[in-house]
């Protein structure tokens, strides 16, 4: 086995880039289950006692507030990620201004 | 004055001029053009044509019907095909993007460097199509048989002629520019019944809200358990909690793996705009979604109000009730001769009606102005069209670019690829009119049913291909194959009476899960499969490993002119 078996070729700069995309994808994946998948479905029975205007708290959910999130949650990410990739921009270029100096 | 079906006729044919003269100002005449419109289209009109793409005639005809119906249970349908999005757009569209391939099947040949795992994905994309696709045709099938009193058949024949001519008339770059006009003709036939019928039953404009803040929900569940339904709001009364789960993650995993609406992620120019594709297009969709279980809920509403407990003779002089009973969607059938129309659940029941029908016929229920009647149903049609037509472009694709052309003939010439292409279009377009003649439940069951086949086959496999560096071909392939077939086994087992013609189900559910759920346990079984089968076998070569770190490395350092030009 000389034969190196994985290759590494992301610097210090991607590799956190990387890693920060996926910790906020983790963290708003935990919210879409939760919402999705516990309000409205695993928690609804006990959720349909509470009541929400004129419905219950989990139809609510289920029907439309889980929806609300979804886009909250897409907008959120579009949003964050473009943050994201102003700052590896800024960084790029403070590197590239040493080299040249 | 004229009737009903006059103004709908005229009113489908001035929308299907407009989509003709789109389709034919933007027509393309080279591959890329016709795969992936040349990735300029801007982000707005990529979120709707996405929308459009998306919803079909089961988000448009069926959805709100089918949620009239199980009540809460229904949420199956309204959080599995949004929530869906989430998946997409965070896991899967930017990656896509920034690999920058035509098409599905390119993506995962490429990835995981084989034509074996490239025909794979390419059987996979039409396996899903094809059912896909025949949900589309009933839908149309439905519509034509309604407006122009025709049997369903010679209504699908009708919508198969008119899906195949707008297909062949533009690629890709036509059929998103006329997908975007299509979004909206589709939500403002959506939104202006849903408007009308929400100021006459609660007097608030806002169907969304009218369906909280009023009071109807709550008196329609009362109703149902006086006619002996069951109860509107309640959870689990049609489908048991697991089934609720498992159809839901089947249906948003398989709209993450849907290849027709992948593809809509390589139209635009930047991975950044890819991004907020996604963000378009799931305001679009919601706006549909938020207002169908309105929908669904006045709807049912209205109609138990017209028909239950009412003289049978009565209401079959109600116009848009003959219609329907003329299309054999709708049958009363008065078992006790008392001459009132029982409308209940299970035995004592005389009312069989078609979910399908449920939005189609909203307006003419709540007596709305003929024109708006029309519109609905042009709204209809132009949902099963553009989902219709992108089904049929990937699949085209599926087979003329990725299996005739990459793996069979790579000499092949622009010409003969376009008319291996239009040969697949014609063969799917009649074995989807031959499923919407003959298919084994509504058009919303049917393509629900697709999206278990995307999310045990290709969501897997291009969710590994971009998180999971050591994952390689031996997986990838051994994966798709498991979660393809068993799901396609055991959907045949459930329905075997309506696929084989048994006298009952050879398998009445498997663990308890239904055959729209069993997508779930496929796509598990493909994720086990590919993981174990790639740990055991050589790892992917290097230079694949170091395609996808560029894939997950920051888009500017792979072209900083887009990044700069879209700073501004």
């Amino acid at each position: 086995m000389e034969k190196p078996d994985s290759i590494k070729t992301l610097d210090d700069k991607q590799t956190r880039y990387w890693k920060k995309n996926l910790r906020l994808i983790s963290s708003l994946l935990a919210v879409w289950a939760v919402v999705g998948f516990g309000g409205g479905i695993l928690f609804a029975v006990p959720l349909s006692n509470v009541p929400f205007f004129g419905v219950t708290l989990s139809y609510w959910i289920a029907q439309q507030g889980a929806i609300f999130v979804f886009i909250f949650l897409i907008l959120i990410y579009a949003i964050r990620m473009d943050k994201l990739d102003k700052q590896y921009a800024l960084e790029k270029k403070e590197e590239n201004q040493h080299k040249s100096l | 004055m004229l009737s009903v079906e006059a103004i709908t006729i005229t009113m489908v044919i001035i929308t299907f001029g407009i989509y003709t003269g789109i389709g034919w100002w933007s027509r393309v005449r080279d591959t890329s053009g016709f795969y992936v419109a040349g990735q300029n289209v801007p982000t707005v009109a990529n979120g709707a044509a996405i929308a459009a793409d998306w919803m079909s005639a089961a988000s448009f005809i069926s959805m709100a019907g089918l949620v009239a119906f199980l009540g809460f249970d229904g949420t199956i349908y309204l959080m599995g095909w949004t929530g869906g999005y989430v998946l997409l757009a965070l896991l899967l569209a930017p990656y896509l993007r920034k690999f920058g391939k035509f098409t599905v099947p390119d993506f995962i040949g490429d990835r995981f460097y084989s034509s074996h795992a490239r025909a794979v994905a390419a059987i996979a994309t039409i396996f899903i199509s094809l059912t896909y696709i025949s949900g589309q045709m009933r839908g149309v099938g439905i519509v034509f048989s309604r407006y122009l009193q025709v049997d369903i058949i010679v209504g699908v024949l009708i919508g198969m002629a008119i899906v195949g001519f707008f297909a062949l008339l533009g690629g890709m770059k036509g059929v998103t520019w006329t997908q975007a006009i299509q979004y909206f003709v589709i939500i403002i036939a959506f939104i202006i019944p849903a408007v009308a019928i929400s100021l006459q039953l609660t007097g608030n404009p806002v169907p969304q809200l009218a369906l909280t803040t009023s009071d109807i929900v709550d008196r329609l569940g009362q109703i149902q358990v006086d006619l002996g339904m069951t109860e509107y709001m309640a959870p689990f009364t049609d489908l048991s909690m697991l089934n609720v789960f498992m159809i839901t993650l089947a249906l948003m995993a398989g709209t993450a793996g849907l290849p027709h609406v992948i593809v809509r992620f390589y139209t635009v120019k930047s991975v950044r705009a890819a991004r907020w594709s996604a963000v378009w297009a799931i305001l679009f969709i919601a706006l549909l979604y938020l207002t169908a279980p309105a929908v669904g809920a006045f709807a049912k509403y209205n109609l138990i109000q017209t028909i239950a407990d009412k003289p049978l003779e009565e209401v079959q002089e109600i116009g848009w009730v003959n219609k329907w009973e003329t299309t054999g969607l709708l049958q009363f059938d008065d078992k006790n001769d008392d001459g009132v129309i029982n409308f209940s659940e299970g035995e004592g029941n005389e009312v069989a009606i078609d979910g399908d029908i449920i939005v189609l016929s909203t307006p003419e229920v709540a007596n709305l102005a003929p024109f708006i009647i029309a519109l609905v149903a042009a709204g209809g049609l132009a949902a099963a069209l553009s989902t219709a037509s992108g089904l049929l472009i990937t699949m085209t694709s599926a087979v003329s670019h990725d299996i005739y052309y990459r793996i069979f003939n790579k000499q092949a010439t622009e010409r003969q690829r376009l008319r291996v292409g239009r040969i697949t279009l014609l063969v799917a377009l009649l074995i989807a009119a031959y499923v919407g003649v003959k298919p084994p439940g509504f058009a919303g069951e049917v393509v629900a049913l697709a999206f278990g086949l995307g999310a045990a086959s290709l969501f897997p496999v291009i969710l590994l291909g971009i998180f999971d560096k050591r994952m390689n071909k031996e997986g990838a392939i051994a994966g798709i194959l498991t979660g393809l077939i068993f799901t396609l086994v055991i959907i045949a087992l459930i329905l075997s009476e309506s696929i084989f013609g048994t006298d009952g189900p050879i398998l009445e559910n498997f663990l308890g899960i239904n055959a729209q759920g069993i997508g779930v346990v496929g796509m598990l079984l493909n994720f086990i499969v590919s993981f174990v089968v790639s740990r055991n076998t050589e790892a992917p070569p290097l230079h694949i490993q170091q395609l996808i770190e560029k894939v997950r490395a920051p888009e500017m350092d792979e072209d900083n002119e887009v990044a700069a030009s879209e700073e501004d």
